[in-house]
Parts: C-alpha cells; sequence; structure tokens
C-alpha cells in the first residue's frame, strides 16, 4: 500500500496541479453543442482557454460571466443572466455549462437560487439545459473538476423534447445494437476515446461516450468555417437516451461517482477499470466486452464468448512488443508527475515493464493513490519531483517539465495537461493494445537512444 | 484592495487618448466594462504579469488559489539574456482554510521561502480577486517582509476583477512608480541615456533593436520590462528621454515620471521602415544633438540601403497581396505601415481598442477602400475575410485556429509568437514569414475534396443537366 504525503506548504514551486474550472470546461467539450461558462471574473476564462487552445491547437469555445469588483460585491446573478441571454443570441447553444471559479465561491453566490429565478423569469427557456457544477479553484485539481462535471451531466434531468421524441422512433429503429455507457475519465485523450468506441463497436454494441472528447478535439476540419460552440460529442439526444444503456463502463477510478449515480437513477450495472494499458488491464476489458456480448445473444443456442480476431492479432503484437522493448525498460528509474488516474495507469504499465518508480508528485486525493506500485507519492509540485528525479533515467509529466529535465540531464516523456511543445495532442493513444504499444515503443525509443549516446559518444 | 479612487484616476489616465474626447460618450474604451457571454481577454492581474514577469532576476509570487498562477505560468513569450528566475511560477496556492482564516501568514512564509532558497532580486506580489476579496493586506506584508529580510518585496495590487488586461498592466506600471523607479542610483550616466517603456521582449524583439542603439551610442539605461534586471529599472528616473514603445498601457508611468523627474517621453513603433525611422529620428531630436542626428541619418541611410536589398524577392512576391489585421491599438496602425512596406494591402483592420488618434491614422494608412472592423469577434472577422477576399489574416494567436479551420494563412503578431518582427531585421523576418505562409504548398491539399465527393457531385450536376434537357425535350415535344 502506498503511503500519501501532502506536506503543507506555504509555497508551490513550478505548478503541476491546474484548477477543478479547467477540468470542468475539459468535460463540458466532449458534449456536442455546448458552452462552457465560467461563473467568475474574465482571467478564470483566459487562462484555460490559452491552455486548451495551446495544448490542442484547436479553436476553443469557453464563456465567461465577467465578474467586476462591483458586481462581485452585489452578487453574480444579473451578470449570470446576461450572460446565458448573450450566449443564446450569439451561440445559439444546445447546452450550457455553468461552473462556478474561487472568486464566486469565495463570495458565496447562491447559485442554486440564481438559477431558481431564472428559470421562473424564462419559462421560454426551459427546454435548454444549463448544467451547473460546483468548482472552487481552491479546492481539488482538473480531475476532480472534471469527474464533478461528468456527475453533474449524468445527474442533469433531460426532458426529451417533442422533435427528439418524435426522432427517437426514427433513431430505435437504426439502434438496433445493446447500448453501453462509457464514462471516459480525465486519463484520457480524444484518441484514446475514439480506440475505445472502435473496440466497443467492433463487439456489436453501440458506444454512448460521455464526455466524447474525440468528436470535439480530436483535430478535424469541418465544412463549416466556424463553430462558436463545441463542434461533436455526446449529443443532447445521447443524454436523453442515457436510461437505455444495459451496461455502464466507467474508466478511471474518478469516474466512479458518476457511475454510481447511473446505477441509482436507471438501475444499470457498471464496472470501473481504473486503467486500460497494459496487456492484463486490456484483456480485462476485452474480456468483459465478450462477456457482454453474450449475455445478449439468444438463450436457446449455447454460445462461448467470442473476441473478434483483430484483438487476438493485436494481443499478439502486444506482447511481441514487450519481448522487443523489455530490454530498454528493464530496472530503469522513472519519475512521474500526473494527475491521480494517469499517474495509476502508467506507473502500473511502467512497473510491468520491469521499470522502478523511483518517485511520482499527484495534484489532488484519490483512493487509487494507495494502490500505485511504489511505496510513498507526494501531493505537491514539480519542484518536489525535481528534487526526487535527481538520478533518474526518465521524467515524465507536463510541458512544463522541460526545464527540470533539461537541468537534471534526464530525458522527459510528455503526459498530462498542458503540453504546448509537441503536436498531435488531440490524436495520441496510449490505451488497448494498440496504444499500449505505441506508448512503449515512443519511449522504449527514448530509452534506445539514451544508451546508444552513452555506448557511442 | 486598491483604492476606488486610485482605480478610477488610472482609467481616466490623462496620457492616454482615450480620455482626450470632449465627447464623453465616443472615450468609453478604457473604461468599457467587459461583458457577460462576450467578454473574451484576460484580466487586471493577467495585464500586471505581462508587465511585470519579464523582469528577469525577481520571484513572481501569485498570491492566490492555483487557477491564477498555475493555469498561467511559463506561458509567455517573453525571452531573457542571462538570469531564468522570472520562468519558475510561484503561488501561494490558497485551500479553502486559508480563505476562511486569512492567507496573511501563509503570504509572509512563502515570501521567506523564496528569499531564503531562490535568492531574488526582488519579489513581486500579485493579489488575485479572492486575496482582495478575503481582504488579505498585502501591503502590510509585504511592508514586514521588506524590513524582515531587507530585501524589496513590492506589492502589485492586481485583483483580476477590477477591470481589463489594460488596466492590469497601467496598475503594475503604478506599482514600479511606487515602489521600484528612483530607488538606486546608476553606476554612472550619459546624456544619450533613454528608457524603453512597453517593450517586452516577446520573441527577443528587442535584441532587434538594441544594436541600432549601441551602434547611435544611444544607452538604454532601463527596459520596462522586457530582459530588464530589477536594479535597472531602480535607476530609471536618470534617463534623459522615455521611449514609450507601440502601447499606451504603461503611459501612466512616462507621464508620472515627467511630471516627477522632469523626464520628457515620446510614443514611438518598431514595426515597419517609416516608423522605426521615425523613432530613429524623434529620439536624436529630444536628446538635442546635431552630431547624434547625422549619426541617424547615416545609420537610416545604410540600414534602408540594405534592407531595400534584402526584401527585393519578397517585395515582388508580396506585392498586392491583401491581408486583414486583427489587433488592438497601436498595432492596428503600426503594421500596416510594415505591411505597405512590403508591398501588401491591409484590406482591414480592427479598430475596437483603437484611440480616436489612432483611427485618424488608420484611416490615413488604409485609403478609401479599406474597412475598419468595429466589432469583434471570429464570425465578423471571417465574414470580412470573404467580403474583401483577402489572402492572410494577420491577428493574435487566440485567433489562429479561427483563421485555420476556415483554411486560411495566418500570421501571429501577438504575445505568445516565436518570430521577431521589430526593427529593420524584423521587418525581413515578418517577409519571410508571410512569404511561406502565402507559398505554402499546402492549401491547395487543406482545400481539396475527396475524389468521391468531387464524383458525387459531377454525377449530381449531370442529372440536373438531364433533367433539364429532358425538361426542354419535353417542351420542345409539346410545341409541336
Amino acid at each position: 500500500m502506498t503511503t500519501i504525503a501532502t506536506p503543507r506548504k506555504s509555497l508551490s514551486v513550478k505548478p503541476l496541479k491546474l484548477s477543478q474550472p479547467f477540468g470542468a470546461s475539459l468535460a463540458f467539450l466532449g458534449l456536442k453543442g455546448t458552452m462552457p461558462l465560467f461563473h467568475g471574473s474574465q482571467g478564470c476564462t483566459a487562462f484555460a482557454k490559452v491552455l486548451l487552445v495551446r495544448h490542442f491547437r484547436e479553436a476553443i469555445p469557453l464563456a465567461t460571466t465577467a465578474m467586476t469588483e462591483v458586481s462581485t460585491i452585489l452578487g453574480g446573478e444579473d451578470n449570470i443572466e446576461q450572460a446565458i441571454l448573450t450566449l443564446i443570441e450569439k451561440n445559439n447553444p444546445e447546452i450550457i455549462g455553468l461552473l462556478t471559479t474561487g472568486l464566486t465561491e469565495t463570495r458565496g453566490d447562491d447559485m442554486k437560487g440564481i438559477l431558481k429565478v431564472f428559470r421562473d423569469r424564462h419559462p421560454e427557456l426551459a427546454s435548454l439545459p444549463i448544467i451547473f457544477v460546483s468548482t472552487p479553484d481552491y479546492k481539488g485539481a482538473a480531475e476532480d473538476g472534471y469527474a464533478a462535471t461528468v456527475e453533474q451531466i449524468v445527474a442533469y434531468d433531460y426532458q426529451p423534447s417533442t422533435s427528439s421524441i418524435a426522432s427517437n422512433h426514427n433513431i430505435a429503429s437504426v439502434h438496433t445494437q445493446p447500448q453501453i455507457t462509457i464514462l471516459a475519465g480525465s486519463l484520457l485523450s480524444p484518441g484514446d476515446v475514439r480506440e475505445i468506441k472502435e473496440i466497443v463497436k467492433a463487439f456489436g454494441f453501440h458506444p454512448l461516450v460521455l464526455p466524447d472528447l474525440s468528436e470535439s478535439l480530436d483535430g478535424h476540419l469541418r465544412d463549416e468555417k466556424y463553430s462558436g460552440v463545441s463542434c461533436g460529442g455526446t449529443s443532447l439526444e445521447d443524454l436523453t437516451r442515457l436510461s437505455d444503456s444495459i451496461f455502464t463502463v466507467a474508466i478511471g477510478e474518478s469516474m466512479r461517482s458518476a457511475a454510481e449515480t447511473l446505477k441509482t437513477k436507471f438501475g444499470i450495472e457498471y464496472r470501473l477499470f481504473p486503467r486500460l494499458a497494459g496487456l492484463e488491464a486490456v484483456d480485462q476489458f476485452i474480456w468483459q466486452l465478450a462477456q457482454l456480448a453474450t449475455q445478449g445473444s439468444d438463450p436457446h443456442f449455447i454460445s462461448h464468448p467470442r473476441v473478434p480476431e483483430k484483438f487476438d492479432r493485436s494481443r499478439r503484437q502486444l506482447q511481441d512488443a514487450i519481448l522487443d522493448t523489455h530490454f530498454y525498460f528493464g530496472r530503469k528509474k522513472v519519475c512521474l508527475a500526473l494527475e491521480p488516474d494517469l499517474l495509476y495507469q502508467t506507473s502500473w504499465l511502467l512497473h510491468e515493464m520491469g521499470a522502478i518508480i523511483q518517485g511520482a508528485v499527484t495534484t489532488t486525493k484519490s483512493p487509487i493513490l494507495a494502490e500505485l506500485p511504489l511505496d510513498n507519492v507526494t501531493i505537491g509540485d514539480l519542484s518536489d519531483i525535481e528534487e526526487m528525479a535527481v538520478g533518474a533515467d526518465l521524467l515524465i509529466t507536463n510541458s512544463h517539465g522541460k526545464d527540470i529535465a533539461k537541468k537534471l540531464g534526464i530525458p522527459l516523456y510528455r503526459m498530462g495537461y498542458p503540453i504546448f511543445d509537441r503536436l498531435g495532442n488531440g490524436q495520441k493513444c496510449a490505451i488497448g493494445y494498440r496504444g499500449t504499444m505505441q506508448f512503449l515503443f515512443d519511449v522504449g525509443n527514448i530509452f534506445l537512444e539514451r544508451e546508444e549516446e552513452q555506448i557511442d559518444p | 484592495m486598491k483604492s476606488k479612487t486610485k482605480i478610477a484616476a488610472l482609467l481616466n489616465e490623462p496620457g492616454c487618448d482615450h480620455n482626450h474626447k470632449k465627447d464623453k460618450d465616443k472615450n468609453k474604451s478604457c473604461k468599457q466594462q467587459a461583458k457577460p457571454g462576450s467578454a473574451q481577454g484576460g484580466c487586471a492581474f493577467d495585464g500586471a504579469s505581462i508587465t511585470l514577469v519579464p523582469i528577469t532576476d525577481a520571484a513572481h509570487l501569485v498570491h492566490g488559489p492555483i487557477a491564477c498562477g498555475g493555469n498561467s505560468w511559463g506561458s509567455r513569450g517573453s525571452l531573457s539574456s542571462g538570469p531564468t528566475l522570472y520562468k519558475t511560477g510561484f503561488t501561494t496556492d490558497l485551500s479553502e482554510n486559508d480563505i476562511i482564516f486569512g492567507g496573511e501568514k501563509k503570504l509572509y512564509k512563502a515570501i521567506a521561502r523564496v528569499i531564503k532558497e531562490y535568492k531574488p532580486a526582488a519579489v513581486f506580489v500579485y493579489s488575485t480577486c479572492v486575496t482582495a476579496l478575503i481582504g488579505d493586506d498585502i501591503d502590510a506584508v509585504c511592508q514586514a517582509a521588506t524590513n524582515k529580510f531587507n530585501k524589496p518585496v513590492i506589492p502589485v495590487h492586481s485583483a483580476g476583477f477590477v477591470g481589463s488586461k489594460n488596466l492590469g498592466n497601467r496598475l503594475a506600471g503604478e506599482s514600479l512608480l511606487e515602489h521600484v523607479i528612483g530607488t538606486a542610483e546608476p553606476e554612472y550616466t550619459t546624456d544619450y541615456d533613454i528608457n524603453l517603456i512597453g517593450e517586452y521582449n516577446i520573441a527577443g524583439e528587442m535584441w532587434n533593436v538594441l544594436p541600432l542603439f549601441e551602434k547611435l551610442g544611444i544607452r538604454v539605461l532601463a527596459k520596462m520590462t522586457g530582459d530588464a534586471c530589477y536594479e535597472e529599472i531602480a535607476t530609471a528616473h536618470r534617463a534623459k528621454l522615455n521611449v514609450v514603445i507601440c502601447s499606451k498601457a504603461l503611459i501612466n508611468v512616462a507621464r508620472k515620471m515627467e511630471e516627477r523627474y522632469g523626464i520628457p517621453y515620446i510614443e514611438e513603433s518598431f514595426y515597419g521602415i517609416e516608423d522605426i525611422n521615425k523613432c530613429l529620428r524623434d529620439i536624436a531630436a529630444k536628446l538635442g544633438d546635431e552630431n547624434l542626428q547625422t549619426k541617424v541619418e547615416q545609420l537610416i541611410a545604410f540600414e534602408t540601403a540594405k534592407l531595400d536589398r534584402i526584401l527585393a524577392p519578397y517585395r515582388a512576391r508580396l506585392k498586392n497581396k491583401r491581408m486583414v489585421l486583427y489587433t488592438g491599438g497601436v498595432k492596428s496602425w503600426s503594421i500596416i505601415s510594415a505591411a505597405k512596406d512590403l508591398g501588401m494591402d491591409v484590406v482591414a483592420t480592427s479598430t475596437r481598442k483603437s484611440t480616436e488618434e489612432d483611427k485618424a491614422r488608420i484611416k490615413d494608412l488604409l485609403g478609401k477602400d479599406g474597412i475598419a472592423l468595429e466589432k469583434g469577434g471570429a464570425t465578423e472577422i471571417l465574414k470580412v475575410i470573404e467580403k474583401t477576399n483577402a489572402d492572410l489574416l494577420v491577428a493574435g494567436g487566440r485567433n489562429q485556429y479561427t483563421a485555420l479551420k476556415a483554411r486560411i494563412p495566418f500570421l501571429d503578431i501577438n504575445q505568445e509568437r516565436h518570430h521577431p518582427y521589430a526593427g529593420y531585421s524584423g521587418l525581413v523576418e515578418m517577409a519571410k514569414e508571410i512569404d511561406e505562409a502565402l507559398y505554402s504548398p499546402i492549401w491547395e491539399q487543406v482545400r481539396s475534396i475527396a475524389p468521391w465527393e468531387k464524383d458525387l457531385e459531377t454525377r449530381e450536376e449531370i442529372r440536373t443537366q438531364k433533367r433539364l434537357d429532358s425538361r426542354s425535350e419535353e417542351a420542345i415535344g409539346q410545341r409541336y
């Protein structure tokens, strides 16, 4: 069991943590036609926007209630109302994701009350979902904000509009396949989500992914020149059909509460996969899907769970890749500074390859931290990992780790947010058999290059 | 919290042309409040950081929750020729407990640790919305720390909610005026000492210009604040002239230094041949030295001749290419003159943040067909590009993907860019970058449609044609 150190420090140096609203806005961007709206000062939105734009190299829709000193003192209800009405007029969103910040949480705006008054005053907007989530900057980190948002998205009562009921009939005839809800945790990139969808579809299921970043932030050109709201993702229609799913697959420990909510609300069972990288973890996932597929088949015929042939092939490829790369991973000392779920996934994969986790730093509390493949983990900042990483062979963290890696003379493999000095962050896939294999090759190549440099300087 | 009157005074800064007009309704752009739902810019804290973080040997400590410091550190493009401490993010990372019990003690301890472990030349302490709201007295904490550690610890009253990025620039300027400028004496002075104000050495831009001053024997005493050391700013009051670059944002510093120390100031730009020539001539004229003026003329003659040679092939390729410019303030006209130097046509530019004086200049430079964009936003930009049939958008990084997603060539002109465009050599850099953007072989590819879509279109066309033909045959048949 891993001990979790939370040093009470008065100073954070080279922060690793991003704030809850950043994570919340990322989750909202996985819903189609959505505008995330920060209730705070304009800077709260601007900073999150710059991070997301630079990471994904995409236009990112984010809005602000633009609180001023005066409106902070008087209370934010006018700003919220004005912001929502302006967004409807200018951007016509299908969903508004309203989230708080440190400023308005400190002030103590009564959000539930404000929203109720807004609803009473604007009956004409009754069909527009406004999903509210409380995300004070001074608590938790991006992973918490993301998880809280997914929980609120599944907890919201969507009223099927008349048009969607009508189209429901049409779509019901199209969607003959049984539906599975996939709760995609913040450890997954858009490329990861795409891979998961492909896998689930291969078993004959219709995956309802929430949030679906693979449709909005995967980096693709569209016919229309401009979109003022998120250009793809889980649609409002999908959200009204959450109750149709036969099963929930939650990926990342932080998705547990949302999975529980779905269970309580609709009685849908779930299984949580704390990670999807590494041979055994992927095996479990594939086997679960195979079993679900069998459950759905006709009970009069005895059938064994079958796995599509292509997965058998990629599993064998991964095994071969593990063989080829293990020379370079064995006994390598690695330090990681990542959010809890991503830290868990990555450190276990490295551990299973024979690498040694020399040190780990993370951003926020999580039950998964107790189960890491090392003795101690620190909730801290990048200056902590700088101390731990002396003599290590590799550092894994976001782009801010660049100067530290340079100073220590060790290579940096970039993971987490933000990554602004590497291309293709929207497409990158590090899960499933194929993604695991790619990760092993990428990191293995770094080790290989270092070794050759040392032999032949 | 900063007193209301002080904020109001900064908003009404008399040095700023936004406030010169008699017609009260027309000069609201400084005082304009951000609109809920449509505001896109940064906050006062953002602005204060832009202005002060380039001071390379200082520690910049953000007193607030993680969003302010954690989400923003290490993202600015100001370069340093030496110290790198400014790149390290420091924050008190306030927790819920700190908010309930107050953050002053934590701040004091944080300052102590920064000074002990990182040995900065000074510490700038930025207040944020939350610490302003809970009433932390950062002035008192900074004073106590200054006394205890015998090191300048400077409060910056930059709570985000007091206003825009622009106001934040000015608040940072106030901190320099109150706590830094005039607190040290330079080793020596010359008659040719100037300060550069409002130049942040983005992408190393200042390094394109400093060699010119060196050649002329002009000494830059203090840079505010690109690639600056704390100490040089402390001695800024001994300069003979303040040169305010490309920005109204720090005009309060120049004006108050004139009041306090009798240092005159001029407002200049480093973009484009004409502007850089004018800048050098104005400096020489203000420093009042014929010898210097002669030297300036020689330098200008030499540099422009050299530039003409280098630019000739680019001018041939860029001639009459159409540019839409979307930026703020002074850049809205200074880039036009740079574009003209390259033979390009600026068909539209934004005037949202421009002063009346800026607007007049824009009108002059644009000619009668040019469009002045009063409104902002991605849709407006795309509309105007379509209307003017423009070849290129020149704007800040925020609009980069507005252009790219619409498959339009783009040049980044603001903070986060990686290429320096100032000075004579900067113009060559700009020409190269624009040339690359316009003539890249990628445009055809990203605009192409897939063969199967093309096939569908052709089939559709043939079908329509057939339908028309058969109809006309029918019509002919009916006639007979």
